[in-house]
């Protein structure tokens, strides 16, 4: 097991820039994210982990060697791919025995190997079948065999349960989860579904446009997102935004939705500001998740607010309901056993302590 | 009106289909039923039994002529199938001037056989082609009589055979390499292959499909050879580069002989159907696997 | 991993590379020289004269360019009796392709179409029929089909020719669109007979604009086996009739006084000229052609 760091790494295909001074640190035993949506760059930045792609300029140091002129096969990393790249014409056994083959490694080391794998992902009865004769979950575990038998420094995974019918998604997930406790391996997972990142990582690194947006815990990226794309991009419905102004009145600050009056008027006071030296006027986007918008008083500092609801949409455990607050759309998120009654003026309340607050120009957290 | 809009389909297909069944499979039956008889110069219908292929089997020209086919195409297929792989993997290696490249290994397919057969005729002429060329440069002994030597006639028409169908087999090949998904490259490259394992182990092994319809259409190409025989040896010297659709064609229109003709002709078609026939089952089988 | 040691694996390498590249181009372009020297050896051969051609070799060049051997190749020496020369029959061929090209094609076309998009009882049999029939040999058909142009009162004539051309056309087209239409959607014939339309308006609105990738691939297919045929044109005419190919047979193998070489190459151009050219500047289709029919899935 290894820690890998990712120094200033710069790509481009043609004039598009594909990845843009990306820095990353990860230790032994990490279970790092790479998400975002198509184009941002994450499965760029894998391959260029992996060697599959070069980079530009910066470096990639495994257990503190730099590697970035060496093949694959000389990095000690494995890789899942999406499509799980199984070669067809071998047999399951063959398969996973490959990559040891190429490295000479000795024959009772192999059959060593071979069975502690075939074990722990239960494909022992499948080791002597061509890849065409097994089902979707099945290639996969076979992958991730081949993935592990050679015991490398860093797992690499691209997207692997993208090819997955959902329920064989979710059992999937919680397997891989199971394996990364058990066998503490480092591992750079890349995904474009929110839900698999958040239950999978130890940390999560969102890229846009080739750039990280955040990286961090699952927790803050969801709880204090560092800009408004990760605000929007995480959770289900995304974080509310609404525009206004940041007012100072009496050495305290208030946040003025626009176009409302006084009466809206949001005291923040406890909000931990980043930069002590706010100037007043300021124009914010004010976040809120919906889940953090309550029908009842949780507790004192719950700022009341009175809005009508225009649109409800059943879940199942949840329903989602759509209010009007300042000509603006708010998505609150209650339990279904809640009666929400439309078009009628109902109590809510913001817990204050869960709110983000973002500059409207740089989109970036205040 | 509602019959005939159910049925359009079917209508449109009859003319065909009955084109088909009549002048494929008819024609064949009648020279199935013609080989049963005595027919010299015109048919006669009264049934002889198999009496034309004890004949045709016990003649010395046919036995040449089977003789040949068999060498022909067991060059023929070797020598197109290696060096249509040996080029389709060279012109895999993503090089600049790839599409150049194919044109002049595929063009001869564009010729016709009589074409070909008669620029290599020119070329294997045995005083003023590659005979005089080699002697001009040096090599003052060198013969190159083989068109003129009856042993070894057979030997130029795979020289022409092979150099006018190598480009399909490389082509067919070239497609098929690059069918191959790329994330099974990757992988490769990370379990540590180097470039000529990738070839032998993994991706040549992913081949037979292709190799097998390769083979289908070599065989078939092989046992069809009329043309190119006829324009660069016409069978000779005297019969020894005969083959069976020039023996035939001799003992059909020009020595009168056509129920022994249409022995030799239904041979063809046997052999032939013995190597489709499997092959279009297997297919079938996989297709019908796969829905 | 050792990390003093990665800078001479790069270097090693790189060298490596440069001489599996140089391997690679020779490879390459020996194989290139075997394929282009017999089409260099005919032009060449062709503008010489026939002294220039007994003296010097196959490669050299000719010293002065010489159009007389094309000129007797294209329209013959002007005496009458066993003159041979190739333009009536270059005509002959150009008669004969046209027709055939176009009835084979559509026919395929419109086959392909009512075997994939209009299933019915027996589809799948009929289409296995018409498959196996591009591969059987001709020497099977010939008596028979030599009899019944007879019959017909079309033997030794170019519309013999086109009729053969055709119905055994027929098989290879309809292989090909047959195999393009399945990879269709059904759903666009479905919208559009939901929307009323009948099997033709279907065919000739909708399928057929779509269809330009196979009926290219087709048509530059069917030319090319027809130009190029001999053995449908041997059999079947002789004499004025005969299509060019042919008429590039009858020219090599007439021994009048002296060989012509110069002549012969000339011919072989002329003949092999137009599939030539539609191989040089289609010759994507070509091989689309060449591989779909082949590789299967």
């Amino acid at each position: 097991m290894a820690n890998l760091k990712i120094n200033d790494i710069n790509k481009n295909f043609g004039i598009t820039e594909v990845l843009k001074g990306i820095n990353l640190d990860i230790n032994d035993g990490d279970f790092l994210v790479l998400l975002g949506p198509s184009g941002c760059g994450k499965s760029t930045l894998l391959n260029t982990i992996a060697g599959l792609e070069k980079s530009d300029s910066g470096e990639i140091l495994i257990d503190d060697y730099v590697v970035n002129n060496m093949e694959p096969s000389d990095r000690d990393i494995a890789l899942v791919f999406q499509s799980y790249a199984l070669y067809p014409a071998m047999t399951v056994r063959k398969n996973v025995t490959f990559g040891l083959e190429q490295r000479k490694t000795s024959k009772e080391k192999i059959e060593d190997a071979l069975t502690k794998v075939s074990n722990l992902l239960k494909i022992t009865e499948l080791l002597d079948r061509k890849p065409s004769q097994l089902s979707g979950g099945q290639r996969q575990r076979v992958a991730m065999g081949r993935a592990l038998v050679r015991n490398p420094k860093v797992f690499l995974f691209d997207e692997p349960l993208s090819n997955l019918d959902a329920k064989l998604r979710v059992e999937m997930r919680r397997e891989i989860k199971k394996l990364h406790q058990k066998l503490k391996t480092t591992v750079v997972y890349v995904t474009h579904d929110q839900t698999e990142a958040m239950s999978l990582g130890t940390n999560i690194a969102i890229m846009n446009l080739g750039v990280i947006q955040q990286c961090d815990t699952p927790e803050n990226i969801y709880n204090k997102p560092n800009n408004v794309f990760v605000a929007d991009f995480i959770g289900s419905p995304p974080m509310n935004l609404i525009s206004g102004k940041l007012i100072k009145k009496d050495n305290s600050f208030v946040f003025s939705p626009d176009g409302g009056g006084l009466e809206v008027e949001v005291p923040i006071n406890s909000y931990k500001f980043i930069d002590k030296n706010i100037h007043e006027n300021k124009e914010i986007l004010f976040g809120i998740r919906p889940e953090h918008i309550h029908y009842k008083k949780s507790s004192e500092q719950d700022f009341e607010v009175k809005l009508n609801a225009n649109l409800s949409e059943y879940i199942g455990h949840e329903q989602i309901i759509t209010f009007d607050y300042c000509n603006q759309e708010l998505l609150g998120k209650f339990p279904s056993t809640v009666k929400i009654e439309m078009n009628k003026e109902m109590h809510l309340y913001f817990d204050l302590n869960q709110i983000s607050l973002f500059d409207k120009q740089t989109k970036n957290r205040i | 009106m509602f019959w005939l809009k159910r049925n359009l389909p079917r209508l449109v297909i009859a003319p065909s289909f009955g084109v088909l069944a009549w002048f494929v499979y008819g024609f064949i039956l009648w020279t199935i039923y013609i080989s049963f008889t005595k027919s010299k110069l015109l048919p006669q219908y009264k049934f002889w039994g198999i009496d034309q292929y004890f004949r045709l089997w016990s003649m010395d020209r046919w036995h040449v002529a089977v003789e040949n086919l068999f060498i022909f195409t067991i060059l023929f297929l070797v020598l197109c199938i290696l060096i249509g792989i040996v080029l389709a993997i060279l012109l895999d290696q993503k090089i600049r001037a790839e599409g150049f490249l194919r044109t002049i290994y595929l063009y001869p397919m564009a010729l016709s056989f009589i074409v070909t057969g008669t620029a290599w005729k020119w070329i294997l002429n045995p005083t003023l082609g590659i005979e005089k060329f080699a002697r001009d440069i040096g090599f003052e002994t060198f013969t190159f009589d083989w068109l003129t030597t009856p042993g070894m006639s057979i030997y130029t028409i795979v020289i022409a055979g092979v150099w006018q169908s190598s480009g399909f087999i490389m082509a067919i090949f070239l497609a098929g390499l690059r069918s191959v998904d790329d994330e099974i490259i990757k992988a490769a490259k990370i379990d540590g292959a180097n470039l000529v394992s990738i070839y032998t182990k993994i991706i040549l092994p992913m081949m037979r499909p292709v190799f097998m319809s390769a083979v289908v259409i070599l065989v078939h190409l092989a046992i069809k050879s009329y043309d190119l025989v006829i324009a660069l040896t016409a069978g000779g010297p005297g019969i020894s580069s005969d083959m069976p659709a020039v023996f035939m064609t001799q003992m059909a229109f020009h020595r009168s002989e056509i129920g022994l003709a249409s022995a030799s002709a239904i041979m063809m078609f046997l052999t032939v159907s013995a190597i489709v026939v499997p092959y279009l089952y297997s297919e079938l089988k996989r297709e019908d696997a796969r829905k | 991993m050792q990390e003093n040691n990665y800078k001479n694996l790069e270097n090693k390498s790189k060298k490596k590379k440069t001489i599996y590249r140089w391997v690679l181009f020779s490879i390459l372009g020996i194989f290139a020289l075997y394929y282009i020297t017999p089409l260099y050896v005919m032009i060449v051969t062709s503008f010489k004269s026939m002294e220039e051609i007994r003296q010097g070799n196959l490669l050299y060049l000719p010293q002065t360019i010489n159009l007389e051997s094309w000129k007797v190749a294209w329209h013959g020496q002007g005496f009458s009796a066993g003159d041979v020369y190739l333009k009536t029959y270059f005509w002959n061929s150009v008669k004969l392709v046209v027709p055939a090209v176009i009835i084979s094609t559509l026919l395929g076309a419109i086959n392909g179409y009512a075997l994939t998009k209009w299933r019915f009882k027996g589809d799948s049999w009929i289409f296995l029929l018409f498959l196996f029939g591009t591969f059987i040999p001709y020497q099977a058909i010939l008596l028979p089909m030599s009899r019944t142009l007879g019959a017909m009162g079309i033997s030794n004539s170019i519309g013999g020719l086109i009729l053969v051309h055709v119905v055994y056309g027929l098989c290879f087209t309809t292989l090909f669109c047959r195999n393009y239409y399945v990879s269709i959607s059904d759903e666009i014939v479905k919208a559009a007979r939901i929307d009323g339309a009948g099997f033709f308006k279907i065919f000739f609105k909708i399928m057929l604009p779509i269809s330009t990738p196979i009926l290219v691939v087709t048509v530059i297919w069917q030319f090319t086996m027809i130009w190029n045929d001999f053995l449908f044109g041997a059999t079947f005419t002789f004499g004025e009739e005969a299509p060019v190919q042919v008429a590039l047979n009858n020219m090599v193998l007439t021994s009048t006084s002296v060989k012509r070489y110069n002549v012969d190459m000339a011919a072989a151009i002329i003949a092999g000229f137009p599939t030539l050219i539609v191989y040089v500047l289609a010759g994507k289709y070509f091989i689309r052609g060449l591989t779909a029919g082949s590789v299967k899935g």
